[in-house]
């Protein structure tokens, strides 16, 4: 401890940064979302106005809020359960074997995972187009007419809901694989000779060792689709007429396409509240787990 | 007889994955297949797996007509940019690793913290920020947001904790200087999770897209994420042209991925663990 100054040295720059873009954000976003703060009271400060709780009383009136958030809720039901239970799926069957045909394997489950949300949406609108899209074309060789994949306000949440699962799961599997390769091997071959079968050492012995894993992704994925974003945002733009619009896309569109700052941060901590409110329950639900 | 079959649920379950993996990889193909294709074909019925007549004018539109020379660029100095991060959150994580100071639970306990906030929450405000620093509009404010993540700080400290203490005394006795023992001792010794979190930033960095979509208003700071989600707009004229603008946003990713797949991996499997 010949140099006390070190440290703070060797920590200041990235806590500095840590500070004004992670922590301070949440402070602006309180005193910002009790303003009237639009693009001109971006350019001049004095033309913002206090305007107490009327942000959050236009937000619990705002039918648009309120399909984004129904939307959000939506896609979270469709996406979450899917990604975990095919990312689960995926990771057991690969676990199967150690050779060069399975390893090479996981680098196609891995891929779409690490690609620009922007590029495969784009790639999947192209796939999804209505009239020379490549899935209509192939449902018309089976006999089915033609679907409107990003048109239809029913089918574009599945649709958008497709795309980020197919993103998601990459990620998930990494994990998962992980995990199963801490269960140590006797544990199977125990259960074997006392007669157990495939699904019996699944359900009894993986799973539950698991359990772990399953908490980290399924906590990790709930808030992903809550902030869900990206997909609707290129692939849909929120269409048609705000039905696959999220919450978070919502808060863009109001905060820099409307310019409505202080609208937009009062619906960024009606999120932040959900988003903690959703995990903290999760957690809660691990912990009355683990007391049993 | 137990051997065999056993062999065989192998066999049936690598057939089936197989089948998987070509289904999770078509997209891929199909946007390569596309980018090559006549602006005709691209949008005919019924659409052909392969080009009849391959070309390459879709990518020679993207760097002519439209200007993603620039958004290539633009990209480029985001992610030099970005790796500044990787050595300030390497020096962060080695001052919490190796140094007992006042105030190092705390701090520390803040950077964990930040891990929980999600983008989204803190996009209004950080946007307000960046306009009060006059930090909108330039490529500096579209890396600054992400340049340091709590998570890739303490990975830094988990794996510098390991460390021999008695290298940096032995280096400080020998009169070494703090800079020079981070520099010549430290970082060499922490080259995998080096590695590690260079390419994990090299890919965030290339991939992103909120910042640079709300920070950059001037069409000379787009990035390619921004250029390519602006081909949108074209879907009724040339699908071809939107699979080329993404052949080039996501191939270069899958070259990297495949060169630096044990790293990647291993990144994703301790953000799993954290």
């Amino acid at each position: 401890m010949k140099q006390p100054l070190a440290p703070y040295a060797f920590i200041a720059p990235a806590m500095i940064l840590l500070l004004v873009f992670g922590v301070l954000p949440i402070l602006v976003a309180l005193p910002v979302s009790l303003t009237d703060m639009n693009l001109a009271g971006l350019a001049d400060w004095s033309r913002i106005e206090f305007a107490g709780v009327a942000n959050f009383r236009e937000l619990v009136a705002d039918d648009a809020f309120w399909q984004a958030l129904t939307n959000t809720g939506i896609f979270a039901l469709l996406g979450v359960p899917t990604v975990i239970a095919v990312s689960f799926a995926a990771a057991l069957l690969l676990h199967r074997s150690e050779n060069r045909f399975f390893r090479a394997l996981r680098a196609f489950y891995f891929a779409p995972a690490i690609t620009a949300i922007v590029a495969v949406s784009l790639v999947w609108g192209y796939l999804l187009n209505t009239r020379f899209g490549l899935v209509n074309h192939l449902l018309s060789t089976v006999g089915l007419p033609p679907a409107r994949w990003l048109g239809d306000p029913v089918l574009v949440k599945f649709s958008v809901a497709l795309v980020a699962v197919w993103r998601g799961t990459g990620l998930n599997i990494i994990i998962f694989l992980a995990a199963l390769k801490t269960i140590p091997r006797e544990y199977l071959e125990a259960a074997e000779l006392d007669g157990a079968s495939g699904a019996r050492k699944i359900v009894s012995i993986v799973i539950p060792l698991l359990r772990f894993a399953f908490l980290f992704v399924a906590v990790t994925t709930v808030i992903a689709w809550l902030q869900f974003f990206d997909e609707p945002f290129v692939l849909t733009k929120g269409g048609p007429l705000g039905e696959s619009t999220s919450i978070s896309l919502f808060l863009y569109q109001e905060g820099f396409s409307a310019g409505r700052f202080g609208y937009a941060a009062a619906g960024t901590l009606v999120l932040f509240l959900i988003i903690a409110g959703v995990t903290l329950v999760q957690l809660r639900g691990r912990r009355f787990d683990a007391d049993r | 007889m137990r051997i065999v079959s056993s062999r065989r649920l192998t066999a049936a379950i690598g057939a089936a994955l197989g089948a998987g993996a070509l289904v999770t990889a078509f997209p891929f193909l199909w946007m390569i297949s596309g980018s090559v294709k006549p602006r005709s074909e691209s949008a005919a019925y019924p659409p052909r797996l392969l080009p009849e007549a391959p070309t390459f004018e879709n990518f020679a539109q993207l760097f002519g007509r439209l200007d993603f020379g620039r958004y290539l660029v633009n990209t480029l100095v985001v992610v030099l940019i970005s790796m500044a991060g990787v050595v300030l959150m390497a020096m962060a994580g080695y001052g919490f690793a190796k140094f007992r100071f006042r105030g190092r639970g705390p701090m520390f306990f803040l950077v964990l913290a930040t891990m929980m906030v999600p983008v989204q929450v803190t996009m209004i405000p950080t946007y307000l920020l960046l306009n009060g620093m006059r930090l909108t509009n330039t490529l500096v404010g579209v890396a600054i947001p992400g340049l340091v993540s709590g998570f890739g700080v303490f990975l830094f400290r988990q794996f510098m904790s390991a460390v021999p203490t008695e290298m940096i005394e032995a280096a400080r006795l020998d009169g070494a200087g703090e800079a020079r023992i981070f520099w010549r001792i430290v970082l060499p010794l922490s080259r995998p999770i080096l590695a590690v979190q260079i390419v994990l930033t090299f890919i965030g960095a290339w991939n992103s897209f909120l910042w640079p979509l709300i920070v950059a208003d001037d069409d000379r700071l787009y990035t390619l994420s921004v250029g390519v989600s602006l081909l949108n707009r074209q879907i009724a004229t040339s699908p071809s042209l939107q699979m080329a603008g993404a052949t080039l946003m996501v191939v270069p990713i899958l070259i990297v991925f495949i060169v630096f797949q044990r790293h990647i991996v291993q990144g994703f499997t301790l953000s799993g663990l954290r």
